[in-house]
């Protein structure tokens, strides 16, 4: 199992959530009826005491060991400084406004991109989004220079193995000022800013 | 009775029978559930401008927009949510420890500046817009180009009153604990700090192990008092946390004001997240989490008459939750990108997943007390309990889900957080379990005063939790669409998830009306004002045996 855009991840993850919250619901229901009544309840299954606390263990633990493996972003965020991409885009951010950022990105299929941005003033986001609105990945953006002056890098690497025409958006708020104060438009919103072009239909390269 | 006799004086309700103790827990209590009207009301407000409702044009500027989405949680977390857990406490703990409270006086205190605090705030950000948002990014509270100056001194002023009141709570819990009177009358120090921190019950698992006696066979303090220390140590720090960031702002302000502004890259924005949210992260992933175990034990204990399954293991884990809760603030920063991945990896992900087991096992312990003693009768305190271990079945894991490298990326700062796990772990899961120890506690508080209505009860149960939890897997979703949790969006884009999550938000302010109003026909008009009038009888403890509670619920 490898998810390969956050699209999957997140259908596997709505539907794996959905069953478990009619599960624990409907254990909690069976509890509260069986709580009630004079005669015995019969069990359903019997889970000795160490083996649900050995369940909740490989359950905390194995989740984390599950998308580490099948999720590709995670290692490649953790080696990002290790590996060299195929493009790079280096941009700032200040008083709301996208500084130096190019007018239009075209990847192709299966490039792994860095973008670094860099803030002069607050703690702004920077996330790609579908034009049908979902997420396909996020960093929070946070000002800062070192001892010579020079702003904090906030990099993060992207592979695309998908088609798709991507808007970004500030992820995180950084006032009232990053939206026109009448209308409420977000200002910081550059619509179809990224186009992943060579993809063929279900994602991979042609 | 007619309605308006009622409405006037309640059913039996005396307040002049009311000692001291009882009436500061239930000035607290009004507090709490008027601020909870209002938080409910401004969570309306924002669900209505993201569902494109036909609202007057001003909700949906930016900033008064998030000037609500700023005090929301002020109001929610500290107005309300403190108050009734506070009173709670600062009620429970002289019940539980069959001695008086430390000092009346200051549990008076505690409610006044909460509530002075959170009205100063509340007042702030609606006169001046003020809306750094609760979480305080730096260097955005000290932005004065966007901001008001006045507006940010008395929005800090306010949470600087919020975080007095608290340690003056946590002064008088740990004063109470520690006196040296009644049952506690030849304990030493040492015996109540061991009892406090479950060393006792570690000792006690440890010398089973090894096949000999006990350390102790009666613990110096009752679990849920225990509970209540360890969780206190939690709110402590973060009030520590919250109140130095304050000062940090305030002095940025008063700068600003006096036209000598300072540098605000002087601090470091990153190094002040992992501070501020080591903080506000205890409150989340500790007091809450603890206070709540403590909770659940103590009403499960009381509405079954038993003693607690397996004491000595939920003494420990009590021990264990304080200790996991200093260190798992990095699940804030998974997206952080100049965060060290090992801090991400261990505090972020591997630390915290210790609180699926921490609560699992709270959960089960819980379950197992009740399922001993059963058949039981489904009381209104039982079903809130049962509701409150739903909410955080639901809440728990879905944090251990978003504390991931790999989710967070396509999480972090979505409606699915805030809603998924953040609400339905307060409404629902917090909520339900207070709820349940205000059934509990009613008859003890007030002096056997009978419900209006079980009707009423009952209607606010299942609207309240229907609601909540409906409201949080509709916002939730909208989530996993990509809906973000500090975005304006004006153009309807989640509607369809929007228009329900506001239908069961309205269920929830419903459920409150009704909850208010049946208190209200309870205790009377004149009942509420007399509980605000000066005590006649001054006692700061009460002593009903908690075996009498355990009685009602036998079938």
């Amino acid at each position: 199992m490898n998810f390969s855009s956050s699209l999957e991840l997140l259908a596997f993850h709505n539907v794996a959530y959905t069953i478990y919250a009619f599960m624990i619901i409907s254990v909690i229901a069976w509890f509260a009826y069986n709580l009630t009544r004079e005669e015995k309840a019969k069990s359903i299954v019997r889970i000795p005491f160490y083996t649900y606390i050995g369940f909740l263990v490989v359950m905390g633990v194995g989740h984390h060991i599950f998308t580490y493996n099948t999720i590709p972003w995670v290692s490649q965020d953790i080696t990002r400084h290790d590996i060299t991409p195929d493009a790079s885009y280096k941009f700032e951010v200040g008083k709301h406004k996208w500084i130096n950022m190019p007018k239009h990105v075209t990847v192709q299929c299966g490039q792994t991109i860095e973008f670094d941005v860099q803030s002069r003033d607050l703690v702004y986001g920077f996330g790609l989004f579908r034009q049908d609105g979902t997420l396909a990945m996020q960093m929070q953006v946070n000002p800062g220079t070192d001892v010579n002056g020079i702003l904090d890098s906030n990099d993060i690497l992207w592979t695309f193995n998908h088609n798709g025409l991507f808007d970004v958006v500030s992820t995180e708020y950084s006032g009232p000022d990053a939206y026109d104060r009448e209308t409420g438009e977000d200002l910081m919103k550059v619509k179809k800013w990224l186009t992943v072009v060579g993809c063929k239909e279900d994602g991979g390269k042609k | 009775m007619s309605i308006m006799n009622n409405l006037m004086n309640g059913t039996n309700f005396d307040h002049k029978s009311l000692n001291a103790l009882q009436k500061v827990t239930l000035r607290a209590v009004v507090m709490s559930f008027l601020f909870f009207g209002l938080v409910a009301i401004e969570g309306m407000i924002m669900r209505l401008v993201q569902a494109h409702a036909p609202i007057p044009d001003q909700f949906s500027h930016p900033e008064h927009y998030f000037s609500i989405m700023t005090v929301h949680p002020i109001v929610g977390i500290f107005g309300s949510t403190y108050q009734l857990v506070f009173a709670a406490f600062m009620f429970l703990v002289p019940f539980l420890t069959k001695k008086p409270l430390y000092s009346i006086k200051l549990a008076n205190a505690v409610w006044l500046l909460i509530t002075i605090g959170t009205a100063l705030a509340w007042l702030s950000a609606f006169f001046t817009g003020y809306a750094p948002l609760y979480t305080l990014y730096w260097p955005l509270p000290a932005d004065t180009t966007q901001f008001s100056v006045f507006g940010g001194i008395v929005f800090i002023v306010g949470v600087a009153l919020i975080m007095v009141g608290t340690l003056g709570f946590i002064y008088n819990i740990y004063a109470t604990i520690f006196q040296r009177v009644g049952v506690h009358k030849d304990k030493t120090t040492k015996e109540l700090l061991i009892s406090g921190f479950g060393i006792d019950g570690m000792l006690n698992l440890w010398n089973k192990l090894r096949g000999k006696q006990p350390y102790t066979k009666e613990p110096a303090l009752a679990l849920p008092v225990v509970a209540i220390f360890r969780g206190t140590v939690d709110t402590f720090l973060d009030a520590i946390v919250i109140l130095s960031a304050g000062i940090l702002v305030l002095v940025y302000l008063l700068f600003d004001a006096s036209g000598h502004p300072l540098n605000v890259g002087a601090v470091d924005a990153l190094l002040y997240k992992n501070y501020f949210w080591w903080g506000l992260d205890l409150v989340a992933d500790g007091l809450v989490l603890i206070y709540v175990a403590g909770s659940w034990y103590l009403l499960a204990t009381l509405i079954t008459g038993q003693k607690l399954f397996m004491e000595n293991v939920a003494r420990a884990a009590l021990m264990l939750e304080l200790l996991v809760s200093w260190m798992v603030w990095s699940h804030h920063l998974l997206a952080d990108q100049g965060q060290p991945e090992m801090m991400k990896l261990i505090s972020g992900e591997m630390v915290t997943a210790f609180e699926l087991l921490t609560q699992g096992l709270a959960l089960f312990i819980t379950l197992v007390t009740l399922w001993k003693a059963r058949p039981l009768k489904m009381t209104p305190e039982l079903a809130y309990l049962l509701a409150g271990l739903i909410g955080f079945g639901l809440a728990v894991p879905a944090a251990i889900i978003q504390a991931d490298m790999g989710m967070n990326r396509i999480l972090h700062n979505t409606q699915w957080i805030i809603f998924a796990h953040v609400h339905i772990a307060l409404i629902v899961g917090l909520y339900m379990t207070l709820y349940s120890a205000v059934y509990v506690l009613w008859p003890i508080v007030t002096n056997n005063t009978r419900m209006f209505s079980k009707k009423l009860t009952w209607t606010h149960f299942w609207l309240y939790l229907v609601g909540g939890v409906g409201m949080g897997a509709f916002a939730g979703m909208a989530g996993l669409d990509g809906m973000l949790r500090r975005h304006l969006y004006i153009h309807g884009e989640f509607n369809t998830y929007m228009i329900l999550a506001a239908i069961c938000g309205t269920m929830v302010l419903v459920a409150w009306f009704l909850f208010l109003f049946n208190i209200v026909m309870s205790v009377g008009i004149k009942g509420l004002i007399g509980i605000f009038l000066p005590a006649e009888d001054k006692t700061a403890s009460y002593g009903i045996e908690p075996e009498t509670i355990a009685e009602n619920h036998k079938v």
